[in-house]
């Protein structure tokens, strides 16, 4: 197998969901899910095993890094519009991280489930690479946080749309950061395709969140 | 030479991110300090936008490809998971619809309350 085909058909599969959102207009048909659809038909159609689609594409995600020190670039942009609403911001991401905490704990406590899959569940809403660190800190199983993570940025980048529409979120601040607080990097590159003042909204939101998380949850993890 | 430059400092500063995150012991990662490393670069003048804003838009606009690798890798997953796999799902979509709703609601509702003083 070429090392380029991993990387090929992720951009390739990625690319025929932009054209099939364009060609059909769909709000719901987000180009992330059908590409991730796409690759997974493709490798169980023709039997080729994950590591070997892996080998190549994997590289790409070594760009995660630089590509998360850039978003300080419509950060910067959007500076100006943060200082004046910084009252606003912060009480939107402090109050999102609050309801996570809280909704998690409520329904881990309906579910009965055990502490070591509560704290696994804790930081579902932050970025990977905080997460895995709370997680294990809490004595959770880290496989269970990543999945959960990345389940958490699929269904926020493909749903934010449709569901701001319906309970009525029009404002791009506020949009910005119910992507960035909810689904972190992945519902942040959703918010940096809606416009530049959702994606610095939702850039800041990646750290804020994911550092209040770090403190908020050694006080709560104890709780079930 | 323009790329050059551009990949030089960003690529500088994950470097650096990623020192930072071994020598600190917090579980901030690298790509976070670097992010607050390159804001105060540019507030304080010491880089421009535009030394990095061709890569660093590039970087941007093909970020969420960088997502699929892992995605497609949690099918791998499903056995390990299995025992939990309902609660799992519940808990993940529910909370992550009530995390988007008040966190948009509540700024929503600060900045409206904001205009009102100010007027």
């Amino acid at each position: 197998m070429p090392l380029y085909f991993g990387l090929f058909i992720s951009i390739f599969a990625y690319l025929i969901g932009m054209w099939l959102k364009k060609k059909l207009g769909w709000g719901i048909l987000n180009p992330l899910l059908v590409a991730i659809i796409l690759v997974i038909a493709f490798l169980a159609a023709t039997g080729i095993p994950y590591e070997e689609y892996n080998k190549g594409a994997g590289y790409i995600s070594y760009f995660l890094t630089p590509a998360t020190v850039c978003l300080a670039i419509p950060l910067y942009k959007q500076l100006r519009l943060l200082k004046d609403n910084l009252v606003a911001v912060l009480a939107g991401i402090l109050s999102g991280v609050a309801g996570s905490t809280l909704s998690i704990f409520l329904l881990s406590m309906l579910f009965k489930l055990d502490h070591v899959y509560y704290v696994s569940l804790l930081p579902k809403s932050i970025t990977t690479a905080i997460g895995m660190g709370v997680s294990e800190e809490a004595g959770g199983i880290v496989t269970i946080t990543i999945v959960s993570i990345i389940i958490t940025g699929i269904l926020g980048n493909i749903t934010a749309e449709s569901w701001f529409k319906l309970i009525g979120i029009r404002d791009p601040i506020a949009k910005g950061l119910a992507l960035g607080t909810s689904a972190h990097a992945i519902g942040t590159a959703r918010a940096l395709e809606m416009g530049e003042i959702e994606g610095a909204m939702g850039s800041l939101s990646i750290a804020v969140a994911g550092l209040t998380t770090v403190v908020v949850v050694p006080l709560v993890s104890g709780l079930i | 030479m323009k790329f050059l430059k551009e990949i030089a400092i960003i690529f500088g500063i994950t470097m650096v991110g990623e020192i930072l995150n071994v020598w600190i012991p917090l579980p901030v990662p690298a790509g976070v300090y670097g992010l607050f490393l390159l804001l105060g670069l540019l507030c304080a003048g010491l880089v421009k936008l535009e030394d990095v804003s061709a890569t660093g838009n590039l970087l941007l606009d093909v970020m969420p490809v960088m997502f699929i690798p892992a995605a497609v890798g949690l099918i791998e997953k499903f056995e390990e998971l299995k025992a939990i796999l309902v609660p799992l799902v519940v808990i993940t979509v529910v909370s992550t619809f009530f995390v988007m709703t008040v966190t948009g609601k509540t700024t929503e509702f600060v900045l409206r309350h904001q205009k009102k003083e100010e007027k």
